[in-house]
Protein backbone atom coordinates (compact mmCIF):
# COMPACT_ATOMS: atom_id res chain seq x y z
CA UNK A 1 0.00 0.00 0.00
CA UNK A 2 2.96 2.04 -0.36
CA UNK A 3 1.71 4.24 -3.24
CA UNK A 4 -0.89 5.46 -0.97
CA UNK A 5 1.80 6.91 1.83
CA UNK A 6 1.93 10.51 2.57
CA UNK A 7 5.46 11.00 2.55
CA UNK A 8 7.07 14.93 3.09
CA UNK A 9 9.02 15.98 -0.14
CA UNK A 10 11.98 16.93 1.29
CA UNK A 11 12.47 14.35 4.24
CA UNK A 12 11.34 14.61 7.42
CA UNK A 13 7.87 14.71 9.44
CA UNK A 14 4.89 15.29 8.42
CA UNK A 15 3.07 18.25 10.46
CA UNK A 16 0.34 20.07 8.82
CA UNK A 17 2.40 22.60 6.85
CA UNK A 18 5.12 20.52 5.39
CA UNK A 19 4.73 20.32 1.58
CA UNK A 20 4.01 16.71 0.94
CA UNK A 21 2.73 14.78 -1.93
CA UNK A 22 -0.12 15.77 -1.57
CA UNK A 23 1.09 19.77 -2.33
CA UNK A 24 2.70 18.15 -5.49
CA UNK A 25 -0.16 16.49 -6.94
CA UNK A 26 -2.58 18.90 -5.76
CA UNK A 27 -0.53 21.84 -7.65
CA UNK A 28 -0.36 19.72 -10.75
CA UNK A 29 -3.87 19.59 -10.54
CA UNK A 30 -4.40 22.86 -10.37
CA UNK A 31 -2.15 23.27 -13.39
CA UNK A 32 -3.53 20.82 -15.26
CA UNK A 33 -7.01 22.23 -15.31
CA UNK A 34 -5.49 25.79 -15.86
CA UNK A 35 -3.90 24.19 -18.85
CA UNK A 36 -6.97 22.78 -20.34
CA UNK A 37 -9.10 25.80 -19.59
CA UNK A 38 -6.34 28.71 -19.84
CA UNK A 39 -3.94 27.83 -22.07
CA UNK A 40 -5.99 25.47 -23.99
CA UNK A 41 -8.95 27.93 -24.48
CA UNK A 42 -6.18 31.07 -25.13
CA UNK A 43 -7.15 31.32 -28.53
CA UNK A 44 -11.05 32.83 -27.55
CA UNK A 45 -11.24 32.11 -31.29
CA UNK A 46 -14.95 31.86 -32.75
CA UNK A 47 -14.29 28.62 -34.58
CA UNK A 48 -12.30 26.99 -31.59
CA UNK A 49 -9.22 25.00 -31.59
CA UNK A 50 -9.32 21.32 -30.44
CA UNK A 51 -8.38 22.52 -26.87
CA UNK A 52 -10.60 25.45 -27.21
CA UNK A 53 -13.57 22.75 -27.97
CA UNK A 54 -12.52 20.77 -25.33
CA UNK A 55 -12.06 23.41 -22.86
CA UNK A 56 -15.81 24.62 -23.89
CA UNK A 57 -17.23 21.31 -24.15
CA UNK A 58 -16.60 20.80 -20.49
CA UNK A 59 -17.56 23.99 -19.62
CA UNK A 60 -21.01 23.42 -21.53
CA UNK A 61 -21.04 20.37 -19.30
CA UNK A 62 -21.11 21.16 -16.41
CA UNK A 63 -23.09 24.41 -17.14
CA UNK A 64 -25.75 22.21 -18.35
CA UNK A 65 -25.77 19.87 -15.48
CA UNK A 66 -26.25 22.41 -12.94
CA UNK A 67 -29.17 24.08 -14.93
CA UNK A 68 -30.95 20.37 -15.41
CA UNK A 69 -30.50 18.59 -12.37
CA UNK A 70 -30.58 22.19 -9.77
CA UNK A 71 -32.17 24.55 -11.62
CA UNK A 72 -31.78 27.71 -13.14
CA UNK A 73 -31.22 29.78 -10.16
CA UNK A 74 -28.13 27.56 -8.72
CA UNK A 75 -26.35 29.14 -11.94
CA UNK A 76 -24.92 31.23 -8.89
CA UNK A 77 -23.05 28.36 -7.71
CA UNK A 78 -21.89 26.63 -11.09
CA UNK A 79 -18.32 28.06 -10.41
CA UNK A 80 -17.96 26.40 -7.36
CA UNK A 81 -19.17 23.15 -8.53
CA UNK A 82 -16.97 23.38 -11.68
CA UNK A 83 -14.06 23.85 -9.36
CA UNK A 84 -15.08 20.81 -7.55
CA UNK A 85 -15.38 18.80 -11.07
CA UNK A 86 -12.41 20.02 -12.04
CA UNK A 87 -10.30 19.12 -8.86
CA UNK A 88 -12.03 15.28 -8.72
CA UNK A 89 -11.58 14.81 -12.64
CA UNK A 90 -7.53 16.04 -12.56
CA UNK A 91 -6.92 15.04 -9.84
CA UNK A 92 -8.28 11.08 -10.39
CA UNK A 93 -6.60 11.21 -14.13
CA UNK A 94 -3.17 12.14 -12.78
CA UNK A 95 -3.40 9.54 -9.64
CA UNK A 96 -3.37 7.38 -13.32
CA UNK A 97 0.21 8.25 -14.26
CA UNK A 98 2.54 5.18 -12.81
CA UNK A 99 4.28 6.37 -9.68
CA UNK A 100 1.88 8.80 -9.13
CA UNK A 101 -0.28 10.07 -5.93
CA UNK A 102 -3.76 9.84 -6.01
CA UNK A 103 -5.20 12.40 -3.93
CA UNK A 104 -8.59 11.72 -4.05
CA UNK A 105 -8.30 8.29 -2.96
CA UNK A 106 -7.39 9.59 0.52
CA UNK A 107 -10.71 9.42 2.65
CA UNK A 108 -9.37 12.80 4.96
CA UNK A 109 -9.65 15.15 1.02
CA UNK A 110 -13.08 13.45 -0.04
CA UNK A 111 -14.91 13.77 3.07
CA UNK A 112 -13.89 17.78 3.28
CA UNK A 113 -14.98 17.64 -0.03
CA UNK A 114 -18.21 15.92 0.71
CA UNK A 115 -18.71 17.73 4.03
CA UNK A 116 -18.11 20.94 2.77
CA UNK A 117 -20.80 20.23 0.02
CA UNK A 118 -23.20 18.65 3.44
CA UNK A 119 -22.72 21.59 5.49
CA UNK A 120 -23.25 24.61 2.59
CA UNK A 121 -26.14 23.03 1.11
CA UNK A 122 -27.52 22.30 4.60
CA UNK A 123 -27.10 25.97 5.65
CA UNK A 124 -27.83 27.30 2.35
CA UNK A 125 -31.57 25.36 3.00
CA UNK A 126 -32.30 27.22 5.86
CA UNK A 127 -31.05 30.23 4.74
CA UNK A 128 -33.45 30.77 1.92
CA UNK A 129 -36.17 28.08 2.80
CA UNK A 130 -36.34 28.58 7.17
CA UNK A 131 -37.88 25.99 8.34
CA UNK A 132 -39.85 24.72 5.52
CA UNK A 133 -36.00 23.04 4.94
CA UNK A 134 -37.27 20.40 6.93
CA UNK A 135 -40.35 19.99 5.35
CA UNK A 136 -37.80 17.82 2.83
CA UNK A 137 -37.95 15.19 5.89
CA UNK A 138 -41.83 15.43 5.72
CA UNK A 139 -43.07 13.21 3.06
CA UNK A 140 -46.40 15.16 2.51
CA UNK A 141 -47.53 12.62 -0.05
CA UNK A 142 -47.37 9.74 2.39
CA UNK A 143 -50.08 8.83 4.54
CA UNK A 144 -50.43 10.47 7.87
CA UNK A 145 -48.99 7.52 9.82
CA UNK A 146 -46.45 6.62 7.90
CA UNK A 147 -45.04 10.16 7.44
CA UNK A 148 -42.71 9.76 11.14
CA UNK A 149 -41.08 6.80 10.00
CA UNK A 150 -40.36 8.14 6.52
CA UNK A 151 -39.29 11.09 8.48
CA UNK A 152 -36.67 8.58 10.34
CA UNK A 153 -35.24 7.08 7.31
CA UNK A 154 -35.15 10.58 5.36
CA UNK A 155 -33.32 12.22 8.54
CA UNK A 156 -30.51 9.07 8.64
CA UNK A 157 -30.61 8.86 4.69
CA UNK A 158 -29.65 12.48 4.49
CA UNK A 159 -26.71 12.48 7.14
CA UNK A 160 -25.28 9.49 5.31
CA UNK A 161 -25.36 11.49 2.21
CA UNK A 162 -22.11 13.17 2.95
CA UNK A 163 -20.11 9.79 3.97
CA UNK A 164 -21.68 7.85 1.09
CA UNK A 165 -20.38 10.73 -0.84
CA UNK A 166 -17.12 10.89 -0.01
CA UNK A 167 -16.52 7.25 0.18
CA UNK A 168 -17.78 6.35 -2.95
CA UNK A 169 -15.01 8.25 -4.56
CA UNK A 170 -12.14 7.42 -2.33
CA UNK A 171 -13.05 3.74 -2.17
CA UNK A 172 -13.41 3.72 -6.12
CA UNK A 173 -10.19 5.47 -6.54
CA UNK A 174 -8.36 3.27 -4.22
CA UNK A 175 -9.67 -0.11 -4.90
CA UNK A 176 -8.67 0.27 -8.66
CA UNK A 177 -5.43 1.51 -7.37
CA UNK A 178 -4.83 -1.75 -5.42
CA UNK A 179 -6.54 -4.05 -7.44
CA UNK A 180 -3.75 -2.92 -10.62
CA UNK A 181 -0.97 -3.40 -8.25
CA UNK A 182 -2.27 -7.03 -6.71
CA UNK A 183 -1.93 -7.72 -10.58
CA UNK A 184 1.20 -6.44 -10.97
CA UNK A 185 2.53 -8.47 -8.21
CA UNK A 186 1.23 -11.45 -10.18
CA UNK A 187 3.14 -10.50 -13.27
CA UNK A 188 6.40 -11.90 -11.69
CA UNK A 189 5.48 -14.35 -9.66
CA UNK A 190 3.70 -16.42 -12.26
CA UNK A 191 7.21 -16.42 -14.47
CA UNK A 192 6.18 -17.75 -18.08
CA UNK A 193 2.89 -16.49 -17.99
CA UNK A 194 3.35 -13.07 -17.11
CA UNK A 195 1.55 -12.05 -20.02
CA UNK A 196 -2.22 -12.96 -18.29
CA UNK A 197 -1.29 -9.91 -15.52
CA UNK A 198 0.04 -7.68 -18.31
CA UNK A 199 -3.12 -7.91 -20.46
CA UNK A 200 -5.53 -7.91 -17.18
CA UNK A 201 -3.50 -5.17 -16.54
CA UNK A 202 -3.60 -3.48 -19.72
CA UNK A 203 -7.58 -4.26 -19.17
CA UNK A 204 -7.76 -2.69 -16.04
CA UNK A 205 -5.72 0.45 -16.82
CA UNK A 206 -8.26 1.32 -19.26
CA UNK A 207 -11.64 0.70 -16.69
CA UNK A 208 -9.83 2.58 -14.46
CA UNK A 209 -9.39 5.47 -17.33
CA UNK A 210 -13.77 5.09 -17.28
CA UNK A 211 -14.25 5.13 -13.61
CA UNK A 212 -11.79 8.58 -12.99
CA UNK A 213 -14.33 10.67 -15.32
CA UNK A 214 -17.41 8.90 -14.11
CA UNK A 215 -16.38 8.97 -10.43
CA UNK A 216 -15.81 13.05 -10.86
CA UNK A 217 -18.99 13.02 -13.19
CA UNK A 218 -21.20 11.13 -10.34
CA UNK A 219 -19.26 13.64 -7.52
CA UNK A 220 -20.25 16.26 -9.40
CA UNK A 221 -23.62 15.32 -10.07
CA UNK A 222 -24.81 14.24 -6.72
CA UNK A 223 -23.59 17.76 -5.74
CA UNK A 224 -26.00 19.18 -7.73
CA UNK A 225 -28.90 17.12 -6.80
CA UNK A 226 -28.16 18.30 -2.50
CA UNK A 227 -27.92 21.30 -4.40
CA UNK A 228 -31.36 21.03 -5.62
CA UNK A 229 -32.85 19.80 -2.82
CA UNK A 230 -31.72 22.76 -0.82
CA UNK A 231 -33.54 25.48 -3.02
CA UNK A 232 -36.58 23.69 -3.51
CA UNK A 233 -37.23 21.50 -0.48
CA UNK A 234 -40.33 20.12 -1.55
CA UNK A 235 -40.84 16.79 -3.00
CA UNK B 1 2.36 -5.73 0.57
CA UNK B 2 1.74 -5.79 3.92
CA UNK B 3 5.35 -6.25 4.56
CA UNK B 4 5.80 -2.50 2.70
CA UNK B 5 3.54 -0.89 4.76
CA UNK B 6 4.57 0.91 7.89
CA UNK B 7 4.21 -0.56 10.90
CA UNK B 8 0.92 -0.49 13.05
CA UNK B 9 -0.80 1.31 10.29
CA UNK B 10 -2.68 -1.11 7.49
CA UNK B 11 -3.85 1.95 5.38
CA UNK B 12 -2.12 5.03 4.79
CA UNK B 13 -5.31 6.48 4.40
CA UNK B 14 -6.59 5.96 8.08
CA UNK B 15 -3.32 7.39 9.44
CA UNK B 16 -4.79 10.00 11.44
CA UNK B 17 -1.57 11.70 11.55
CA UNK B 18 -1.47 12.73 8.31
CA UNK B 19 -5.25 14.38 7.90
CA UNK B 20 -4.34 18.18 8.95
CA UNK B 21 -1.33 17.94 6.09
CA UNK B 22 -4.16 16.59 3.43
CA UNK B 23 -6.66 18.99 5.11
CA UNK B 24 -4.43 21.95 5.07
CA UNK B 25 -3.14 21.27 1.41
CA UNK B 26 -6.93 20.72 0.15
CA UNK B 27 -7.98 23.76 1.43
CA UNK B 28 -5.26 25.83 -0.06
CA UNK B 29 -5.94 24.00 -3.50
CA UNK B 30 -9.47 24.81 -3.57
CA UNK B 31 -9.42 28.23 -3.15
CA UNK B 32 -6.48 28.37 -5.41
CA UNK B 33 -8.42 26.69 -8.29
CA UNK B 34 -11.63 28.34 -7.54
CA UNK B 35 -9.94 31.59 -7.88
CA UNK B 36 -8.41 31.02 -11.03
CA UNK B 37 -11.55 29.52 -12.38
CA UNK B 38 -14.40 31.90 -11.18
CA UNK B 39 -12.12 34.73 -11.90
CA UNK B 40 -10.24 33.91 -15.12
CA UNK B 41 -10.90 30.63 -16.95
CA UNK B 42 -15.07 30.76 -16.93
CA UNK B 43 -15.89 34.04 -17.86
CA UNK B 44 -13.36 33.81 -20.51
CA UNK B 45 -15.05 30.41 -22.25
CA UNK B 46 -18.29 32.41 -21.21
CA UNK B 47 -17.79 35.60 -22.97
CA UNK B 48 -16.50 33.38 -25.90
CA UNK B 49 -19.40 31.42 -25.74
CA UNK B 50 -21.51 34.53 -25.95
CA UNK B 51 -19.60 36.06 -28.64
CA UNK B 52 -20.19 33.15 -30.90
CA UNK B 53 -23.75 32.97 -30.13
CA UNK B 54 -24.29 36.71 -30.62
CA UNK B 55 -22.48 35.79 -34.34
CA UNK B 56 -24.53 32.98 -35.01
CA UNK B 57 -27.72 35.23 -34.09
CA UNK B 58 -27.10 38.19 -36.40
CA UNK B 59 -25.54 35.81 -39.39
CA UNK B 60 -29.17 34.04 -39.42
CA UNK B 61 -30.90 37.32 -39.45
CA UNK B 62 -28.60 38.86 -41.82
CA UNK B 63 -29.58 35.66 -44.65
CA UNK B 64 -33.13 35.77 -43.75
CA UNK B 65 -32.58 39.72 -44.35
CA UNK B 66 -30.62 38.76 -47.96
CA UNK B 67 -33.40 36.00 -48.55
CA UNK B 68 -36.36 38.54 -48.38
CA UNK B 69 -34.72 41.10 -50.28
CA UNK B 70 -34.10 38.15 -52.66
CA UNK B 71 -37.80 37.41 -52.75
CA UNK B 72 -38.54 41.17 -53.45
CA UNK B 73 -35.96 41.74 -56.57
CA UNK B 74 -37.57 38.45 -58.17
CA UNK B 75 -41.50 40.06 -57.55
CA UNK B 76 -40.11 43.27 -58.95
CA UNK B 77 -38.66 41.40 -61.87
CA UNK B 78 -41.49 39.80 -62.38
CA UNK B 79 -44.12 42.27 -62.13
CA UNK B 80 -41.70 44.69 -64.39
CA UNK B 81 -41.71 41.19 -67.38
CA UNK B 82 -45.56 41.44 -67.02
CA UNK B 83 -45.80 45.18 -67.53
CA UNK B 84 -43.59 45.21 -70.32
CA UNK B 85 -45.18 42.13 -72.04
CA UNK B 86 -48.84 44.17 -71.51
CA UNK B 87 -47.00 47.10 -73.00
CA UNK B 88 -46.04 45.31 -75.77
CA UNK B 89 -49.20 44.07 -76.83
CA UNK B 90 -51.05 47.45 -75.86
CA UNK B 91 -48.27 48.36 -79.01
CA UNK B 92 -49.02 45.65 -81.47
CA UNK B 93 -52.64 46.65 -81.06
CA UNK B 94 -52.44 50.08 -81.69
CA UNK B 95 -50.40 49.32 -84.48
CA UNK B 96 -52.39 47.42 -86.05
CA UNK B 97 -55.76 49.70 -85.55
CA UNK B 98 -53.67 52.20 -86.98
CA UNK B 99 -52.67 50.02 -89.92
CA UNK B 100 -56.17 49.70 -90.25
CA UNK B 101 -57.25 53.14 -90.15
CA UNK B 102 -55.10 53.64 -92.91
CA UNK B 103 -55.20 50.80 -95.39
CA UNK B 104 -59.41 51.84 -95.03
CA UNK B 105 -58.70 55.93 -96.06
CA UNK B 106 -56.16 54.29 -98.83
CA UNK B 107 -58.90 52.06 -100.23
CA UNK B 108 -61.65 54.74 -99.53
CA UNK B 109 -59.10 57.29 -101.97
CA UNK B 110 -58.64 54.90 -104.58
CA UNK B 111 -62.30 53.81 -105.05
CA UNK B 112 -63.17 57.30 -105.61
CA UNK B 113 -60.33 57.78 -107.63
CA UNK B 114 -61.36 54.87 -109.95
CA UNK B 115 -64.84 56.29 -110.05
CA UNK B 116 -63.81 59.41 -111.10
CA UNK B 117 -61.55 57.72 -113.90
CA UNK B 118 -64.52 55.80 -115.00
CA UNK B 119 -66.81 58.95 -115.35
CA UNK B 120 -64.46 60.69 -117.05
CA UNK B 121 -63.78 57.78 -119.37
CA UNK B 122 -67.97 57.23 -119.78
CA UNK B 123 -68.04 60.97 -120.35
CA UNK B 124 -65.39 61.21 -123.05
CA UNK B 125 -66.36 57.88 -124.53
CA UNK B 126 -70.20 59.41 -125.27
CA UNK B 127 -68.18 62.60 -126.42
CA UNK B 128 -66.50 60.49 -129.29
CA UNK B 129 -69.41 59.01 -129.89
CA UNK B 130 -71.53 61.82 -130.43
CA UNK B 131 -68.73 63.82 -132.76
CA UNK B 132 -69.05 60.23 -134.78
CA UNK B 133 -72.62 60.58 -134.80
CA UNK B 134 -72.32 64.23 -136.23
CA UNK B 135 -69.93 63.63 -138.91
CA UNK B 136 -71.89 60.83 -140.06
CA UNK B 137 -74.31 62.72 -140.74
CA UNK B 138 -72.44 65.51 -142.49
CA UNK B 139 -70.05 62.71 -144.60
CA UNK B 140 -74.19 61.09 -145.53
CA UNK B 141 -75.71 64.68 -146.54
CA UNK B 142 -72.28 65.23 -148.74
CA UNK B 143 -72.46 61.93 -150.03
CA UNK B 144 -76.36 62.09 -150.23
CA UNK B 145 -76.09 65.31 -151.97
CA UNK B 146 -72.98 63.76 -154.76
CA UNK B 147 -75.20 60.86 -155.47
CA UNK B 148 -77.79 63.38 -156.42
CA UNK B 149 -75.48 65.91 -158.21
CA UNK B 150 -74.71 62.37 -160.34
CA UNK B 151 -78.14 61.48 -161.26
CA UNK B 152 -78.68 65.50 -162.37
CA UNK B 153 -81.37 65.62 -159.67
CA UNK B 154 -81.85 68.93 -158.33
CA UNK B 155 -82.69 69.08 -154.77
CA UNK B 156 -82.22 71.90 -152.82
CA UNK B 157 -79.93 71.62 -150.00
CA UNK B 158 -82.50 72.00 -147.03
CA UNK B 159 -84.60 69.23 -148.32
CA UNK B 160 -81.85 66.60 -148.36
CA UNK B 161 -80.24 67.89 -145.13
CA UNK B 162 -83.87 66.80 -143.44
CA UNK B 163 -84.30 63.96 -145.50
CA UNK B 164 -80.90 62.31 -144.25
CA UNK B 165 -81.59 63.87 -140.67
CA UNK B 166 -84.88 61.82 -140.34
CA UNK B 167 -83.22 58.13 -141.84
CA UNK B 168 -80.51 58.92 -139.71
CA UNK B 169 -82.50 58.68 -136.57
CA UNK B 170 -84.63 56.02 -137.36
CA UNK B 171 -81.67 53.39 -137.66
CA UNK B 172 -80.08 55.29 -134.51
CA UNK B 173 -83.00 54.40 -132.03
Amino acid sequence: MDQFEVKALFGGDVSWYTPTNVTLWMALTVLAASALMIYGARGRALVPSRAQSAAEMTYGFIYNMVKDVAGHDAIRFFPYIFTLFMFVLFANLLGLIPFAFTTTSHIAVTAVLAFTVFLSVTTLGFILNGSKFLGLFWVSSAPLALRPVLALIELISYFARPISHSIRLAGAMMAGHAVAKVFAGFASALGAAFFVPVLAVTALYALELLVAVIQAYVFTILTCVYLRDALHPSH
Amino acid sequence: MEETAAPGTGMPQLDVTTFSNQIFWLVVTMVVLYYVMSRVALPRIAAVLADRRGTITSDIAAAEEFKLKAQQAEEAYKKAEAEARAEANRIVEAAKAEMQAELDTQIAKADAEIAAKAAESERRIREIRDSAMELVADVSKDITSDILGVFDTKADARTVNAAVSNRLKGSAS
